[in-house]
């Protein structure tokens, strides 16, 4: 199985605004975005799984005229609090990238 | 009117942020191509909140004054109006004062005297309580109802503005803008709104030049871009010769920090962009269609910043070998041994509800997952011990009481005691406090202005000494 980040041009993610977070995955042309998007490593549940998000507020929109998904969670402390680690959350896509993907 | 929305409404966003690098020739390329206005905002809640709740601004004053200075000069030549958005970065009283005072400072230099509407947002907390006793606030997901002690908790707190209070100013006859915390989209949808474009092209055209060239192929080829707005939709060009729009790096920015690509919820109703059309006019030029506005029952998101406890931070660089063979047991025995440490050294009464952490760098800092097993071994980590406690004098006793273990802990017990590569003496820095937004709600409002106070300072009157308020 190829990993995520072999079958994507890009993955980022950032604060959208100071609850949330949000990673955009784009794939490498339509071809991958049709045969991976809907992958079952890219379920609302497994990616609950990995970030520790509560499933029923994970958010996954697929955007097909981009090829890309867009998959956004409620940080699990708020945007600067007592642990933060990356306040702007653009560091946390790189766990993505080694995901073995179906 | 009619005329203007048959050839564009036309307005520079001249950068993403005011400060981040306005550039006189771009201005001057937007005004010659028919620019009406120059819009942008100055900031936002992406760095974090002690820019509301301490009151200042992120960015450096110099660099503001230059940008505004750039804008206030073509403002004065062309007429054409300046309105500015989240003044200050996060748009408080306090945030909206200090622009308005280097604005000042730059008409005298440059002998201007423009009328300057204030629009201020920031809300008292009797206020936010009574709007919540009355059940006009609610909780956005994943918050919770809002409570006194929440509200209590805020240092500021802001209403997100609208349109209406800048379509209002420009009424009034505004020289410059300058708004507390508004939505970015509203700063540049304001103007071809009052100009009578129709909604959705405008409010669609804010979102996508919100941060200037970022909606560009080359995001750093150049700071501004152009928009035209007119009856059927939205054209938008970068300002930077050179620099092109594509429908990619267009559509693509509707992804930017948003969590939903397709609605954008804004006060008074949402932006649908799902049936929006994305085409290329020429090399440098997209042309957008199809974007819906939905009016909803009025709404403002409100903001709240909280100041909390102080924190000391230490850091030490670690090449020892025993460390590197086990850097997850050395965290977690470290992390241990410092917690008693600090029980042992400080009596409880004193010490109160405090925290330690360490954030091994080089290794799994910016997540605090364990890596997985196999994971190759670093050349060496940075390890960031940051203690947090009631008062900053306590946080740097806690450092001081941990200072020795956290210089000399080793990671094998017996061996002969390792010192650490401090980076710095004094080791310990007291870093202030933590911020954070604790305000995740929106007021349900029937007049747009409820919250609002527009304050004027005409400089055409009695070299600006003449001030009048209204809400």
């Amino acid at each position: 199985m190829p990993k995520l980040g072999e079958v994507c041009r890009y993955i980022r993610s950032k604060q959208a605004g100071p609850f949330w977070i949000t990673f955009d995955i784009f794939f490498d042309g339509r071809e991958n975005f049709d045969r991976y998007h809907e992958s079952p490593e890219l379920s609302v549940e497994a990616f609950a799984r990995l970030y520790g998000a509560d499933p029923a507020y994970v958010k996954r929109i697929p955007v097909p005229q981009l090829n890309m998904i867009k998959i956004s969670y409620p940080r699990p402390t708020p945007q600067g609090g007592l642990v933060e680690r990356d306040m702007h959350a653009g560091q946390q896509y790189v766990r993505l990238l080694n995901v073995p993907i179906s | 009117m009619k005329q203007d929305l048959e050839d564009g409404i036309k307005v520079i966003v001249p950068c993403g942020s005011l400060g981040a690098g306005v550039r006189e020739e771009e201005i001057a390329r937007g005004l010659e191509l028919g620019a009406q206005a120059i819009a942008t905002d100055a900031g936002s809640t992406d760095s974090g909140a002690a820019y509301l709740a301490q009151g200042k601004s992120k960015n450096n004053r110099g660099a503001v004054k230059r940008d505004l200075k750039i804008m206030m000069k073509a403002q004065a030549t062309s007429g054409v109006p300046i309105i500015v958005g989240t003044s200050g970065q996060a748009g408080g009283d306090l945030n909206l004062a200090w622009t308005r005072d280097i604005v000042l400072e730059v008409a005298r230099e440059l002998a201007v005297s423009p009328r300057i509407a204030m629009i201020h947002c920031e809300q008292d907390k009797a206020t936010i309580k009574r709007l919540n006793a009355e059940g006009r606030i609610t909780p956005l997901a994943p918050s919770q109802d809002l409570d006194d002690a929440t509200v209590d908790a805020c240092e500021h707190i802001v209403a997100v503005l609208g349109v209406e209070p800048f379509v209002a100013a420009l009424e009034d006859g505004a020289d410059i803008i300058l708004a507390g915390r508004a939505t970015d989209t509203a700063v540049i949808a304001s103007f071809p709104i009052w100009k009578g474009a129709p909604w959705g092209p405008s409010w669609h055209a804010g979102k996508i030049a919100e941060c200037g060239a970022q909606c560009a192929e080359n995001t750093t080829g150049g700071a501004g871009v152009l928009l035209s707005i007119d009856a059927e939709g939205f054209e938008v060009e970068p300002l930077a010769p050179g620099n092109r729009c594509t429908p990619n790096s267009v559509s693509g920015h509707m992804l930017y920090e948003n969590s939903d690509p397709f609605r954008l919820t804004e006060p008074g109703g949402v932006l649908d962009v799902t049936t929006a059309e994305y085409v290329s006019l020429n090399d440098q030029t997209v042309r957008v269609i199809g974007s819906r506005w939905e009016p909803q029952p009025y709404t403002m998101k409100l903001e709240g910043a909280a100041a909390g406890p102080y924190q000391t931070i230490m850091l030490v660089g670690i090449q020892d070998p025993d460390v590197l063979a086990d850097i997850d047991g050395f965290h977690d025995r470290l992390l241990a041994a410092l917690y008693e440490r600090t029980r042992q050294s400080i009596p409880e009464e004193e010490l109160g509800e405090f925290h330690i952490s360490l954030r091994m760098y080089g290794w799994n800092a910016v997540t605090g997952v364990k890596p997985l097993a196999g994971t190759a071994t670093p050349p060496e980590v940075g390890v960031l011990f940051v203690a947090t406690a009631a008062n900053q004098e306590l946080a740097n006793t806690i450092a001081h009481a941990c200072n020795p273990y956290f210089f000399h802990y080793p990671s094998i017990m017996g061996k002969e005691l390792p010192s650490y590569g401090f980076a710095f003496s004094p080791a310990d820095i007291p870093r202030g406090r933590i911020y954070e937004f604790k305000l995740n709600h929106v007021v349900r409002l029937d007049d747009p202005f409820e919250l609002v106070t527009t304050e004027w300072l005409d400089l055409s009157q009695e070299n600006g000494s003449k001030e009048k308020e209204y809400a």
